[in-house]
């Protein structure tokens, strides 16, 4: 990546040996970063790793035990956010602080209104909002409700709000976890028209595509202690994964070849309205065979949602058959599909896939709650529910150790993730539905989430994978299904898939 | 982390000082208004003290508290299981005039057979309440707390309208219905109550309270129906993707519920009103229930603590008059400590937050360096 838009003279952004103690627990141990004017700077780390700590510490949420912080060459010290804005730093959350039934423009301007005598000057702020909005092609529609725009649009009306108040440093954090892959495209090149305007952006990530895509410099935290910095140019995706998680990581998913055996699941011209009754499943066709894995491609809104809702029972289709194993389990409930064979990893794990309020114990018998060992006669028998917790808490890696008993709500995204995979293998049943698995984890969590997919497809298990992480698709799959409008329109084998095939298929454009 | 925990943090993460403390508020509440109308209160006080640790006093609050606690245990399970038992109002009712025509109509029935078949006939139409909420519920949607509301009314009207059937009503003047059998009745020989110096309604209720707490804490807490039960309470969404049947798990837990409400009804019955009267308003023991579970925090050994400080309350108030305060005051303190734990959840999550936030942090850091 060119730095021509770097001024390494410039720096705008300087923390100097920041050390960061919550009690005895270091959260951040001599962190040093400069950002330079027009710079993209990631900042990876794995989940815990002290990243949002350093960041909270920029923003003035939080005050370092020790260091100095410069913003433009001058030592500041900040005591709330409202300094940071100030200085000319904005931060953009992972999760959007926006008030939902008002328009782009009233949540850009709130709290900066301009008036006009004692009325608000709602034309002026609105003049304002579009003419930032084109001047960096964050592209808005200034009078749309929050509540019914994508998820995409309300992130650039948080970076406009930043922008409106004259942010000059651009904190975002995580700002690609929730967006679909053309969004992410899109906010790439958003931030490189940002730097070349002369702002300085400071990116929070664990993805490493997309710190080699956009960023020009990379530091690195791992369990709060500084790394290093990188030039991104001269280090590839292996090696920042290496520096992140401290060990050597695998991406290549070890997969023997192995030949399919018999179809497990069979579905034939299914149809499905979506949850305003508009038909979204046209007539779809799809089959997996044991030991095989299949990753259903395709952008979202064309039916995916609603296959995997049909097949785990939470949704009623109108037309068509599925059949696990032979056994019909079209319209039927949830307990009827478990029972014959098939165990799902749902797309939203705390809605679906976790009581929180439970202990993790008591969440990894979710479905198995009445069998034996764990229940005699109705009576719940804790000593081997205890012990199935212990047993999966080490092979899954759940981490804290010892929390048998804790809450499941307490834990990290990716170990509340580790449970749901630890109970929905463990149940071993013919037919594994993995809905966005990693969504939301680090490196080195994928990696453990992938080796559990991958096991249960070499034990002659049938995986149906549906993921909007492409890579994952490609690197998993056995067989690639692309779904577009309600249809499978092409399968091809995973192996000679590319991704620029794939997002022509996924649009629509051809069929192989 | 920390050693030393400051007042708030302490208050945030012990319910049972939280309750402590609410239940602090509501005696200082009511010495506000007792103060406001030049009444000692030392005196009142003192009064509702010395009411209730005498021998008799104590057996008057244990008897007084039976059916508050009973109620207390529908409206916590119903809790645990995430419905809001608001009709523990009118199961009360039913089952207390199911027990009645039970025991008014059976009287030669030996007392073995009949106490539990006024249970049983309690339950049953308690549950029957429970159930019927349920159903409209789980079939076409209807918002549970309305129905419920209504059919308190119903089971209200229902009540006043047998206790009027020439069959069951008092042959005499009074309002209300025949006394049930002695067979059905649950009081102790009048010999003991003299020798041991009870008060003269002292009854067996408090023995099947205790049982039934126990059997309430080994649903909740030991058996599968417990743990099906909870994590519909907690994520329906989750549950049902486990397997779980959400419909019938509701109706499952808005029956015990109201089979326990209707025990209470029964118990409140056959161990001190022998008879129903024709109710010109809600007595209000199923909405007691409520006040009871809140105090409790739906733990069941703490609604029986509960359920006794209630009784406590309601007895000891009765005698407030004596040194010229109303009876009222013991409503005043009631709503001012039921106020304090309802806002509870408010209450901790602001503490909470404080003792979270990055300046309570910072301090407590700073703090813990101060101590090296």
């Amino acid at each position: 990546m060119s730095k021509e838009h770097v001024d390494m003279n410039v720096p705008v952004i300087e923390m100097r040996d920041i050390v960061k103690k919550f009690g005895d627990f270091v959260a951040n141990d001599g962190i040093n970063l400069t950002v330079h004017k027009g710079e993209i700077h990631a900042i990876l780390g794995e989940n815990g790793a002290g990243k949002s700590t350093l960041m909270n510490q920029l923003y003035g949420l939080l005050k370092p035990t020790s260091g100095e912080i410069l913003v433009n060459g001058k030592k500041i010290e900040m005591n709330n956010p409202r300094d940071a804005i100030d200085a000319g730093i904005g931060m953009v959350h992972q999760h959007f602080m926006l008030v939902q039934p008002f328009t782009v423009t009233e949540n850009i301007v709130l709290g900066t209104e301009p008036v006009k005598g004692l009325k608000l000057d709602m034309a002026t702020a609105r003049k304002n909002v579009v003419e930032i909005s084109e001047r960096y092609g964050l592209s808005i529609d200034p009078d749309a409700k929050i509540e019914d725009i994508s998820v995409g649009m309300q992130q650039r009306v948080e970076i406009l709000k930043a922008l409106y108040r004259g942010a000059d440093i651009l904190i975002l954090d995580e700002p690609t976890s929730s967006l679909t892959p053309q969004e992410i495209v899109e906010l790439i090149q958003i931030m490189h028209n940002l730097t070349a305007d002369g702002k300085s952006i400071i990116l929070i990530t664990h993805k490493l595509k997309e710190i080699k895509e956009s960023a020009d410099f990379c530091t690195i935290i791992r369990m709060g202690k500084y790394i290093g910095t990188v030039d991104v140019d001269t280090v590839d995706e292996n090696d920042l994964a290496s520096m992140m998680v401290g060990r050597k990581v695998t991406f290549k998913v070890d997969k023997p070849e192995q030949a399919p055996g018999p179809v497990v699941l069979d579905v034939k011209d299914l149809h499905g309205v979506d949850y305003r009754g508009v038909e979204i499943l046209k007539g779809l066709n799809l089959q997996v065979h044991a030991g095989e894995i299949v990753g259903i491609a395709g952008i979202d809104g064309n039916g995916q949602t609603e296959l995997v809702e049909i097949l785990t029972g939470l949704r009623k289709g109108t037309k068509g058959e599925c059949t696990v194993n032979g056994v019909s389990i079209f319209n039927k409930s949830p307990s009827f599909g478990f029972n014959h064979g098939v165990s799902s990893i749902p797309a939203d794990r705390q809605k679906h896939g976790l009581v929180l309020d439970f202990s993790i114990e008591d969440n990894l018998i979710l479905q198995n709650y009445e069998e034996s060992p764990f229940a005699k006669k109705g009576i719940l028998q804790r000593d081997p529910i205890f012990a199935h917790a212990s047993e999966s808490i080490e092979t899954y890696d759940i981490r804290p150790r010892q929390s048998e008993k804790r809450a499941a709500g307490t834990l990290s995204g990716g170990n509340q993730q580790k449970v749901i995979i630890a109970r929905e293998v463990q149940n071993d049943k013919d037919l594994l539905i993995a809905v966005n698995p990693t969504r939301g984890l680090d490196v080195g969590a994928i990696e453990y989430v992938h080796k559990y997919i991958v096991e249960q497809r070499n034990k002659g298990k049938a995986v149906l994978l549906v993921s909007f992480e492409l890579d994952e698709i490609m690197s998993l799959s056995d067989v690639i299904d692309v779904i577009f409008d309600g249809q499978i329109v092409s399968s091809i084998p995973g192996k000679d898939a590319n991704e620029n095939d794939l997002g022509l298929m996924m649009a629509g454009g051809k069929t192989a | 982390m920390t050693k030393k925990k400051s007042f708030l943090d302490v208050l945030s993460t012990s319910t049972f000082l939280h309750i402590l403390f609410s239940i602090f508020l509501g005696f200082l509440v009511g010495a506000l208004f007792l103060v406001v109308m030049g009444l000692s209160v030392g005196e009142a006080y003192g009064r509702l003290i010395n009411s209730v640790t005498s021998l008799k006093g104590f057996s008057y609050v244990v008897v007084y508290s039976v059916p508050y606690i009973v109620a207390g245990l529908s409206v916590a399970f119903s809790f645990k299981t995430g419905v809001f038992n608001i009709g523990a109002e009118g199961q009360f009712v039913v089952g207390s005039m199911a027990a009645a025509v039970v025991g008014i109509l059976c009287p030669n029935i030996p007392k073995p057979l009949l106490i539990p078949l006024c249970f049983l006939a309690a339950m049953a139409a308690g549950a029957l309440w429970g159930i019927i909420v349920g159903f409209l519920k789980t079939k076409w949607g209807i918002n549970e707390v309305l129905s419920m509301i209504m059919f308190n009314w119903i089971a209200f009207y229902l009540s006043n309208f047998i206790a009027g059937i020439p069959a069951i009503k008092n042959e005499g003047s009074a309002e209300a219905t025949k006394n049930i059998s002695a067979n059905a009745s649950m009081l102790f020989s009048k010999s003991f109550i003299k020798s041991a110096g009870l008060c003269p309604t002292a009854n067996w209720g408090i023995l099947v309270a205790i049982v039934v707490m126990l059997i309430v804490w080994f649903i909740i807490e030991k058996t599968t129906l417990g743990y099906e039960l909870k994590a519909v309470g907690s994520n329906k969404f989750a549950a049902e993707y486990g397997g779980i049947n959400v419909n019938r798990s509701i109706l499952t837990a808005l029956a015990i519920s109201g089979a326990l409400a209707g025990l209470a009804g029964a118990l409140q019955l056959m161990g001190m009103g022998s008879r129903i009267s024709i109710f010109s308003s809600q007595e209000g023991f199923g909405f007691a229930g409520i006040v009871v579970a809140l105090i409790g925090v739906s733990n069941p050994f703490g609604v029986l603590i509960a359920g006794l400080f209630y009784g406590a309350l309601m007895y000891g108030g009765s005698k407030l008059n004596l040194v010229g305060a109303p009876t009222q005051l013991i409503n005043v303190i009631v709503g001012t400590v039921v106020f304090f734990i309802a806002i509870s959840v408010i209450f901790k999550n602001i503490f909470r937050r404080r003792a979270r936030s990055p300046r309570s942090i910072e301090r407590q850091a700073e703090k813990e360096a101060d101590k090296k």
